[in-house]
């Protein structure tokens, strides 16, 4: 937000915060983006693969910046890089509890260091300095309307994953091993899995940029499982919680621009963050002390 | 390439290398690579914030990346580690995000706090950059029995009295010191890559954990300097070749793990 053109500041604060078409544009995409990181962030939660989760959204600036540099989509780039990373990830064993991290941390690091490279190149190649910014922290008022058909492709395939895999996956998240007695194709539905986790990061990544990514795939999935251990319920939940941070971050950051006499707009990512992480901190906190409760024998039998 | 501004690199970067060589070994050993990734990632926010209200930088990342720690070893105790850190990570980026909207600090600046100017160190951000590194290093020294133990045999460890929730905490402590020792020196994304690479490739080469532990600060030392001349020599950032270097030396690693293993089995 901090380098927008101010030109590019001006339709978004037209009087009226319903009628301005970028805020419409914002509400739709983010509340989209919000209901598939719920959807698929509840299994990224399940299966311990957050570190993943997060990585892929900076592993993406790496195509998202090479993409950049040759002038196309910077979402083409995302999702390709995110693709390969998935594919090197598995390769090197996030199967494994204990391969997990460092299978995600090569990766990411190996990625980062090609984002730095390209990064480089962007900025001295072209005569924005705004480059590295617009890469690295998305903006969710800048979004070309064209996108949209795009977005939804990729919202329809991951969350289309997710359920038509949806009893497999949940038994191989829960239990690899009963999954496999069962005939389940464990790695075959990881796999899977991953391409969905992939896709839905690079969307949001781009869209709404790597903080709000991780911030939505993780956050409400978490508050979500707190409150319920069934797995429905749980992404509805999730879906809900996300998409009532985003639309009332954009809202807050809507009126923020009065806010401070400097009359500037506060960062939507700022705000949707925050209630994320507070919501999540109520859950963990009242959870907690009520799980405290039902440990003591006579409170559980009461219960 | 040894000469003026460039000695403050090479010194720079060793430092950095030699402290990421011994935090690395455990940061491998126990899993924390997210967390290597989120403490000098979300500090960086604290940098934001410290040039926003006109303070030092390093004492921005470095609150920043106790606070950071102190989040992730709070929340983690009731949830799980990886949530726990995705979460702090987002409440710290979306905080710089805020204060760099305040602030009229524009791309270059952010870039070199990300990707690391180790070129443009000046002679008096060595003082700190050595003092923090010793104190991460003498750290690391002092809890290494009961850091080693609690890694390796978490049960074993608590038998003995060795509290892993401690353990935790205070190797995520050593995480943060060793953040914002390298932060302004070499980026954050650069020392995440030297937590991660070097010490996962010396484990492939030996299984006990002082040869490991010299081995990756050895690893590391050829990565930064490598990474500087190449750099120096090709005028490309140094981030890149310190990624390439530490993911060829993983990958290296690995397959001399598998050559030997098939090896010795006939």
């Amino acid at each position: 937000m901090a380098v927008m053109a101010p030109g590019s500041l001006a339709p978004v604060f037209e009087p009226g915060f319903f009628s301005s078409s970028p805020v419409h544009v914002a509400l739709i995409v983010g509340g989209v983006v919000a209901i598939v990181s719920g959807v698929v962030g509840t299994f990224t939660v399940m299966r311990g693969q957050s570190f993943a989760g997060h990585s892929l959204a900076d592993i993406g600036t790496a195509g998202g910046s090479a993409a950049f540099l040759v002038g196309i989509s910077p979402l083409y780039g995302f999702v390709a890089m995110n693709l390969i990373a998935a594919g090197v990830m598995e390769m090197i064993g996030i199967r494994r509890p204990r391969g997990r991290d460092l299978a995600t941390g090569i990766v990411l690091g190996a990625a980062l260091g090609l984002a730095a490279l390209f990064l480089y190149w962007d900025t001295t190649h072209s005569s924005t300095t705004g480059a590295t910014i617009n890469v690295l922290f998305g903006s969710i008022f800048e979004l070309p309307s064209s996108l949209v058909p795009v977005i939804a492709v990729f919202s329809v395939v991951a969350t289309g994953i997710v359920l038509v895999a949806y009893r497999p996956l949940l038994l191989s998240s829960l239990s690899p091993d009963l999954a496999a007695t069962r005939g389940v194709p464990v790695r075959l539905v990881g796999i899977g899995y991953l391409i969905a986790l992939a896709l839905a990061v690079s969307l949001s990544a781009v869209t709404i940029g790597a903080i709000l990514s991780t911030a939505l795939l993780i956050g409400p999935a978490a508050t979500a499982l707190r409150l319920t251990k069934r797995a429905v319920p749980a992404m509805l939940i999730a879906a809900a919680v996300g998409v009532a941070a985003t639309w009332l971050g954009i809202l807050l950051a809507y009126d923020s621009y009065d806010w401070l006499p400097r009359h500037q707009p506060w960062p939507v990512s700022f705000f949707v963050v925050t209630i994320v992480f507070v919501s999540y901190l109520v859950t963990h906190l009242y959870v907690g002390r009520s799980a405290r409760h039902r440990r003591h024998p006579v409170a559980a039998r009461v219960a | 390439m040894f000469s003026g501004f460039m000695v403050n690199a090479w010194e720079a970067a060793t430092i950095v290398a030699v402290v990421a060589g011994v935090v690395g070994f455990f940061t491998v050993l126990r899993g924390s690579a997210f967390a290597a990734h989120a403490l000098p990632n979300g500090a960086f926010a604290g940098a934001a914030g410290a040039s926003l209200i006109g303070v030092n930088v390093i004492v921005g990342l470095g609150v920043f990346a106790l606070l950071g720690a102190l989040t992730i070893g709070g929340l983690g105790r009731r949830a799980r580690q990886d949530v726990a850190t995705a979460l702090a990570i987002v409440m710290m980026l979306g905080l710089g995000a805020l204060f760099l909207s305040m602030t009229t600090e524009y791309a270059p600046e952010i870039y070199s706090l990300l990707f690391g100017e180790v070129l443009g160190v000046s002679s008096n951000e060595l003082l700190p950059t050595a003092a923090i590194g010793v104190l991460s290093v003498a750290a690391v020294f002092v809890l290494y029995r009961p850091l080693l133990l609690s890694s390796v045999m978490p049960d074993a460890a608590e038998a003995r009295g060795v509290k892993g929730r401690q353990m935790d905490l205070a190797f995520l402590v050593v995480i943060a010191l060793a953040t914002t020792m390298a932060v302004p020196v070499v980026g954050s994304l650069l020392i995440f890559s030297l937590l991660i690479g070097p010490p996962a490739a010396a484990r492939s080469f030996t299984d006990r954990p002082l040869h490991a532990m010299g081995l990756s600060v050895g690893f590391a030392l050829v990565t930064v300097w490598s990474a500087i001349a190449l750099s120096f020599a090709s005028n490309l950032p140094i981030g890149f070749f310190v990624g390439a270097v530490s993911a060829s030396s993983y990958a290296a690693g690995r397959i001399w793990a598998a050559r030997r293993r098939t090896g010795r089995a006939p």
